[in-house]
């Protein structure tokens, strides 16, 4: 029986849809069946950064509404055997779905998957409340602004009420640069502030912009920071402990080096 | 007539009194009121007299009151000056006590809490999150949000924190913007006041300053007036 979790910020832009579909990847790389469920209907955007638009023939909307079996709505991915996608409708908007309907939906996914991802969308109203209906655990996704810290208090807030476990926070797109200087928000004032277990920190990377343009998961990419930060919260989700990733990489083989040295 | 009779009547030098028994029915006491009016009738006549009607406890509608009017009215020389109950002392309800409420918790963005007399918080406010309370609120934790106290008008109020970082503080009906108006890096623990109308802000330690005894311990160990002057005298005379 899976587990499904929901990927969610209250605010938009924040990386929902990148961190649904890096770590749907990056557990199916772990050799996990998963499902990525995007509950964002009328603005969907988990099938283009996925690179599968081309393949959707059903959505959630189909299945639903009855016009389709589930099976028949879900899209195989073209690099893994075990990663399936349920794609959002396009055409229509969220209040064509209830949050029964996209629990029972979710039901029926758990048999045949270990996790099952569900992309949620901005807002709080009944977008949100969709995406939570069938979820056992969430994560929320933040950046070091106040503007989305806020926000992911106040989706904290609604989660802890709907009664799912308590939620883990991923901080997004930290610039280690900014932190350095002070200009950005501390990892820990964020922490302290939501007051919830930190899941993972990904710093900003433009390898991430090219690859969801590409329609290929960054996770793909061995060089890229980001795509080590999310195959480490994917270890982190399935269980492991895994260190926090060092954002200062440079500085750390240098000093790393000069202590090798024995200058340190 | 039997038994005891409900109405006494005195006269006085205003003019009579009518004592109307409180533990009877009131129709029997109108019947007796009819009787005793009939049969002084005749004495009863002659130049205006004042009847003031005291009803002991009883408590009478307007309407039942009209009714005795009408009865002694009736005795073409009696003018009904007042009807009056007994003030009771229990009558009046008992003086509200502030009361402390202990929460623990943490009020997250677009969360509220209201509670009518003072608050004890465990836990901290965050931006967004407001706490509203007619009393005092004490925030064991860090108040970043918005907090209201004395929200019914009570400027006696205060808003104490381990870490005040509020985003607005509000008591009774004065608000304040901090840190347009305030800031504070230190990290004591502080708490807000207002003083002639307009906000403060101090050390927790100057508290029994501003304040000689916060209300809420009063109430709470219902110590007299005398007992907390010795209280006191006593810290003083231990060099506490």
């Amino acid at each position: 029986m899976g587990e499904a979790i929901v990927v969610t910020s209250g605010k938009g832009g924040v990386g929902k849809t990148t961190t649904s579909a890096n770590l749907g990847t990056a557990l199916a790389l772990m050799g996990q069946k998963v499902c990525m469920v995007d509950t964002d209907i009328g603005l969907r955007n988990l099938d283009v950064v996925m690179g599968l638009e081309n393949r959707i023939v059903y959505d959630l909307i189909d299945v639903a509404e009855g016009r389709c079996r589930v099976g028949q709505a879900l899209v195989k991915d073209k690099r893994f055997d075990e990663l399936y996608m349920l794609p959002a409708a396009q055409t229509k908007d969220k209040n064509d779905i209830s949050p029964e309907q996209v629990r029972q939906i979710v039901e029926g996914l758990k048999p045949d998957f270990d996790y099952i991802l569900i992309d949620c969308p901005a807002g709080i109203e009944q977008g949100f409340r969709n995406a939570v209906a069938g979820a056992d655990r969430a994560i929320v996704v933040t950046t070091p602004e106040n503007a989305a810290v806020r926000d992911a208090d106040r989706v904290i807030g609604l989660l802890e009420k709907s009664g799912i476990e308590p939620p883990k926070l991923v901080i997004n797109r930290i610039r280690p640069n900014l932190l350095k200087s002070g200009d950005m928000l501390e990892i820990d004032d964020i922490c302290q502030v939501l007051a919830i277990d930190l899941l993972g920190i990904v710093p900003d990377d433009e390898q991430v912009i090219k690859a969801a343009n590409a329609g290929e998961p960054t996770v793909m990419n061995p060089s890229s920071r980001a795509a080590l930060a999310y195959r480490n919260i994917a270890r982190r989700i399935l269980g492991e402990t895994v260190p926090l990733l060092q954002l200062e990489e440079k500085s750390g083989v240098f000093r790393r080096m000069k202590k090798f040295l024995g200058m340190g | 007539m039997t038994g005891k009779s409900h109405i006494t009547i005195k006269g006085v030098k205003e003019g009579l009194v009518f004592h109307l028994d409180d533990r009877c029915d009131f129709v029997t006491l109108l019947d007796e009121l009819h009787a005793k009016l009939d049969k002084h009738e005749q004495m009863l006549s002659g130049p205006i007299v004042h009847v003031f009607v005291k009803l002991g406890s009883r408590r009478l509608e307007e309407e039942d009151k009209e009714k005795i009017r009408s009865v002694i009215r009736r005795q073409g020389n009696f003018v009904v000056q007042s009807i009056e109950s007994d003030q009771l002392p229990d009558a009046a309800p008992p003086p509200k006590k502030p009361d402390m409420y202990t929460m623990a918790g943490l009020i997250r963005s677009g969360q509220t809490v209201e509670h009518d007399g003072h608050l004890l918080l465990l836990g901290d406010v965050n931006p967004g999150g407001t706490i509203r309370c007619s009393g005092d609120i004490y925030v064991l934790g860090a108040l970043r949000g918005t907090a209201h106290a004395g929200c019914d008008g009570n400027e006696q109020a205060i808003i104490a924190a381990s870490l005040m970082t509020p985003t607005q503080l509000r008591i009774a009906d004065v608000i304040s913007r901090p840190p347009d108006e305030w800031a504070t890096a230190d990290p004591w623990m502080e708490y807000a006041y207002l003083q002639e109308g307009r906000m403060e802000i101090d050390k927790l330690t100057l508290l029994h300053r501003h304040r000689k005894e916060i209300s809420f311990f009063r109430s709470c160990d219902r110590m007299e007036e005398g007992d907390a002057a010795r209280a006191r005298s006593n810290f003083r005379s231990k060099g506490v």
